[in-house]
């Protein structure tokens, strides 16, 4: 089957407006991760987790979250994973003999992928904090942000005829009164540590270049509380995690066995928010092209006529 | 201040042991341990504080929990660190004497006395089921209250009404806060109520001249803010998911938690698991009997013994003890029905196509 | 010479009566599901957030009714006039199909009170994909009723009731607009239901996510829309007994061995340039799917590529049919198959979900089936006085 020149440069032409829908260099370069001016964190620290799980009940009732239930004895509070009634968690990994909690709550991204596809800006990274926040006001539960989100964070209540999503939100209402995240608040020995991400940074860091064995001071609650509690070091795998995972997040996780044991996935550096970028927002930047094509394809139309 | 002589004080106790006691008041209240200097000092003062103690629908079982202390002492209590002018059971006196007597130490310590209510208040038909020298108990009640300078109600019956109250409560009894609405009702429930609980409010009100902070209903939050299941010491049976199922059974034998043979100490505010009674440290559930709740006004006298509590409140409900694993399956079970409805969706536009197919001709005709 | 004229025969067949029972079967879970929420209905969940509605119902569905589009850039851009007598029928398909996917949309979201917000400024987050799908078919449904409003201002019914001839009048005057528009909202949104999974980043198989997503997705929509024709054009055409239209779908199919080779060929190399290619073979279910998708799409690129297949209307169809199972399932398998969150999340839809989803399709069948029995829309053979 051939093509005559004629018929390829119709195809060519026809097809721009199709083409142009992929911009095949990425020109945008993904911002690597800024963090904004008083962005808070949490640092978690696996190696020094009793699984007290003292954090989840100070977050239920800093939250106002209903209990939940697993199994048919309704005498606890023991969500199986983060719901739409259980917005923090601790979970437990076993070797044998050998045991490590993990502790999974939203991570605060710095280029959040939940924010990034809210078509109507119901999560939003606050310019300050960097928390990202849920506004139910202006969802409209379409759950792009469950899809989007690489540590499947956000949440929805499956069984409501008024469904929100649930996640997270480091207590920011409880900022705003002068406190801090009710989990690291109660945490007894300083696994789950509150403060400014540049710090808990530091901290992390300090962590990595302990001997296993010596003992240290460890901050408890919040970094610049000043307390300290004495513990023996153990092993550190030498990585960061949320330091650079898809761009960075403010919460970060130390721990002394693999994160992928922990049901952590191993991310790539950059975020897909990035990817993104390069795609839709060159494309659709101030509606140039597409205002241009209508030009054209309004001239088309117009004059072959319309068929009826 | 004179200094009254501590010898002998609290039954054959120096006054090391004195101050010792106090601090342990002072503690038990989560006072500084510097208050029990100054409780000390209030509890030796010379003027002894007026003390009324008028008894209701009561079995008088709170005056006889205090009969059981021993720091201190009731005896001491009665003649060295108050003056108990009036007492039904302890009263020197009775009949006319008794209530001349009260009613002229009312009339002298107006706006100082504390009254101490013990029993309930029953209000139905006037109040008749209760009367006390012709004069119905709640009126009594109301009288004495608008001249006292505290009102204490001990135990559950004056808190809140307690087993007269019991459906179908009739003679319409109630606790002292809901017939002195507009006053401030310091209640130590309990049946009977721990007399360390009132002793120590006692003690705070003599020495600082104001109550201990109270909650709503009135309770001192040095002792009832929390709930016996918080502090109860089979809490990690509990948590670990081993019960006791029947009397005597295996569990039971071998101390685990009562909450399946109906323990209400996840809804009963009360420090029994702290406090314990009679000094030596029982208290029910440590004799393998679950709490039934005495103290809590809809839980005690309201729900039966062996019924389970119904705990919904996020702050009584934990976390097991064992804390979820990392990975679960859940989510997509295969329904036969389902399966076939797309199986049959499918098979019917394939077949609506093959119809076609079939039906067509191979060539077109040419367009006339 | 023919011309377009309602078929006139009688509304109510056995088709007829299977797709109301469907509808009612439909509504009545659909009830359930205001009441109740979207899980006790569905089986989605937090690992699959999105099921059969999202997956077939509008991505498909949609896919499925670009026909109007396809048809409108042959006509309008490649000037191709011959085909006219297919373009009513297709914008009718289209425009069940979109108004039903929008209709899908509606009972999907949680929230569904708040669905104007998509139109509030101060709401609308411009970097969203999921945005410009929102906004872009809402304005592609109003296009769609608009561009087939002329055929329903031909029915003797409803000119009773309104002043047809004066807004008839009006609406060719500004008709050219809305056919712009209608293939410009189309290549927007249709290739930005592809972008929306790049966001899904590595829970989507790397044979699947890709950053040409919205070029395949579109793509595959030109295809579907072309099959989609051949498909309604030829069932329709042997139901009705209307077949002389067959010599049109002949030159129709002409152009999709040509979409299709591009499509299979730019899709291999992508998963070829990230290495992925021994995915193909693992076995899993994306492997196989995508094993599944190219076979169908080969076959039905085999056929037509050669002209005396062309000619030949039962392999058209056949073509067709292999076309909208292959890219139609490549469309699915992007949002649904080929997505795993892993942390032991599974998804399979409940009997209710699908009830649903065969309703929304009973109600496009029986629109379709009122729609060119009442109103000008198949062009048929003049009759013999």
């Amino acid at each position: 089957m051939s093509l005559s020149r004629r018929g390829f440069l119709k195809t060519v032409v026809g097809g721009s407006v199709a083409l142009g829908t992929v911009s095949l260099s990425k020109e945008s370069g993904a911002s690597e991760g800024e963090l904004p001016p008083d962005a808070v964190g949490i640092l978690y620290d696996s190696n020094l987790c009793i699984g007290c799980q003292s954090c989840m009940v100070a977050c239920k009732r800093a939250n106002g979250m209903p209990v939940e239930h697993t199994g048919d004895q309704k005498t606890w509070d023991n969500p199986l994973d983060l719901s739409a009634k259980t917005l923090n968690i601790i979970k437990m990994y076993r070797d044998g003999d050998k045991f490590a909690f993990i502790k999974r709550q939203c991570m605060h991204c710095l280029e959040p992928a939940c924010a990034a596809a809210c078509p109507v800006t119901a999560l939003h990274k606050d310019e300050k904090t960097g928390i990202v926040t849920y506004d139910p006001s202006a969802c409209i539960g379409c759950r792009y942000c469950q899809v989007a989100c690489p540590y499947d964070i956000p949440k929805f209540d499956w069984n409501s005829p008024f469904p929100q999503i649930h996640k997270c939100q480091l207590c920011i209402h409880l900022l705003k009164e002068g406190k801090y995240a009710a989990c690291c608040h109660v945490c007894p020995t300083g696994a789950s540590l509150f403060g400014p991400v540049k710090k808990l940074r530091e901290e992390a860091q300090r962590r990595l270049l302990m001997k296993p064995g010596e003992y240290y001071e460890f901050p408890v609650n919040h970094i610049e509380s000043g307390k300290k509690v004495v513990h023996k070091a153990k092993k550190y795998i030498q990585h960061i995690y949320g330091l650079n995972e898809v761009g960075g997040s403010q919460c970060m996780i130390l721990a002394g066995v693999e994160f992928e044991k922990l049901g952590l996935p191993a991310l790539r550096k950059e975020s897909y928010v990035s990817d993104l970028e390069g795609v839709s927002m060159e494309l659709y930047k101030y509606l140039v092209y597409p205002v241009a094509a209508l030009g054209g394809l309004v001239y088309l139309v117009r004059k072959r006529g319309v068929h009826d | 201040m004179k200094r009254v002589s501590t010898n002998n004080l609290f039954g054959m106790c120096s006054r090391r042991d004195f101050l010792k006691y106090c601090t342990i008041m002072a503690a038990s209240m989560g006072l500084p341990l510097t208050a029990g200097e100054k409780i000390a000092d209030a509890l030796t003062s010379p003027k002894r504080p007026a003390v009324i103690w008028i008894s209701g629908q009561g079995c008088t079982g709170c005056t006889e929990s205090l009969l059981r202390t021993s720091h201190p002492t009731l005896a001491t209590l009665i003649l060295d660190m108050i003056s108990l002018d009036y007492n039904e059971t302890l009263n020197a006196g009775a009949g006319r004497q008794a209530e001349e007597f009260m009613e002229r130490s009312v009339e002298e310590n107006r706006g100082k006395f504390v009254l101490v209510i013990e029993g309930a208040i029953p209000t139905k038909d006037g109040g008749i089921y209760c009367q006390i020298a012709g004069k119905p108990f709640v009126k009594i009640v109301k009288d004495l209250a608008d001249k006292a300078g505290a009102i204490i109600a001990i135990g559950s019956c004056a808190s809140w009404g307690g087993i007269p109250s019991a459906d179908p409560n009739p003679t319409g009894a109630k606790g002292a806060p809901e017939v002195l609405k507009d006053k401030t009702v310091v209640t130590i429930p309990g049946c009977p109520a721990n007399p360390y609980n009132f002793l120590s409010t006692v003690a705070f009100y003599l020495t600082y001249k104001k109550l201990p902070e109270l909650d709503k209903k009135g309770r001192p939050k040095f002792a009832y803010s929390r709930l016996i299941h918080e502090n109860c010491e089979r809490r990690p049976h509990f948590d670990a998911g081993r019960f006791a199922e029947r009397f005597g059974d295996e569990g039971h034998r071998k101390g685990y938690c009562l909450f399946k043979l109906g323990c209400k100490g996840p809804v009963t505010y009360n420090n029994c698991s702290i406090l314990q009674f009679n000094d030596v440290g029982t208290w029910p559930v440590r004799c393998g009997h679950p709490c039934f709740g005495c103290s809590e006004d809809g839980v005690g006298f309201n729900i039966p013994f062996f019924v389970e509590a119904n705990i919904t409140k996020s702050s009584v409900i934990t976390p097991a003890a064992t804390p979820a694993g990392i990975e679960y399956e859940r989510g997509g079970k295969v329904s036969g029905t389902a399966a076939g409805l797309i199986g049959a969706a499918v098979g019917a536009a394939i077949g609506a196509g093959a119809v076609s197919v079939s039906k067509m001709k191979s060539e077109s005709e040419d367009e006339k | 010479m023919s011309e377009a004229r309602p078929l006139n025969t009688r509304i109510i067949t056995f088709p007829f009566v299977v797709g109301v029972v469907l509808v009612i079967l439909a509504l009545i879970f659909l009830i359930k599901r205001f009441i109740y929420g979207l899980g006790p209905v569905s089986g989605m969940n937090d690992g699959y957030p999105w099921g059969l509605w999202i997956a077939y119902d509008v991505n498909v569905g949609t896919a499925f009714a670009c026909g109007g589009y396809a048809m409108a850039i042959l006509i309008y851009i490649f000037n191709k006039g011959e085909y006219t007598p297919l373009l009513k029928p297709a914008i009718l398909t289209s425009m069940l199909g979109y108004t039903l996917a929008a209709v899908s949309i509606f009972f999907d979201i949680g929230r569904y009170w708040n669905m104007f917000n998509i139109f509030m400024p101060w709401h609308m987050n411009l970097h969203s994909p999921m945005l410009e799908v929102a906004v872009c078919i809402a304005s592609y449904v109003v296009v769609l009723w608009i561009e087939f409003s002329p055929v329903l201002l031909k029915n003797p019914g409803v000119r009773k009731l309104i002043k047809s001839e004066d807004i008839e009048e009006k609406l060719m005057k500004v008709l050219f607009i809305f056919v712009a528009l209608g293939m410009l909202l189309p290549t927007m949104h249709q290739s930005s239901l592809g972008t929306l999974m790049i966001l899904a980043g590595y829970k989507l198989s790397p044979l699947y996510w890709s950053k040409f997503l919205p070029f395949f997705f579109l793509l595959c929509a030109l295809m579907l829309g072309y099959a989609i024709v051949i498909f309604e054009t030829s069932v329709a055409g042997v139901a009705f007994n209307n077949t002389h239209e067959f010599k049109l779908l002949q030159k129709l199919s002409a152009v999709m061995p040509w979409l299709i080779g591009i499509f299979i060929l730019m899709r291999f190399q992508d998963i070829n340039a990230r290495g992925a290619l021994s995915d193909i073979f693992k076995g899993d279910l994306p492997g196989n799917m995508y094993l599944l998708e190219n076979l169908l799409l080969l076959i039905a690129l085999c056929i037509l590529r050669k002209k005396e297949n062309r000619a030949n209307n039962k392999k058209v169809l056949i073509a067709a049919m292999c076309t909208l199972f292959g890219a139609g399932l490549y469309r699915f398998d992007a949002y649904i198959t080929a997505f795993n969150p892993r942390n032991g999340w599974h998804y399979f839809p409940t009997t209710p979900e699908i009830l649903i989803t065969l309703g929304v399709i009973a109600v496009e069948l029986l629109g379709y089936l009122y729609v060119v029995k009442r109103f000008p829309v198949l062009v048929l053979p003049k009759r013999n006085n």
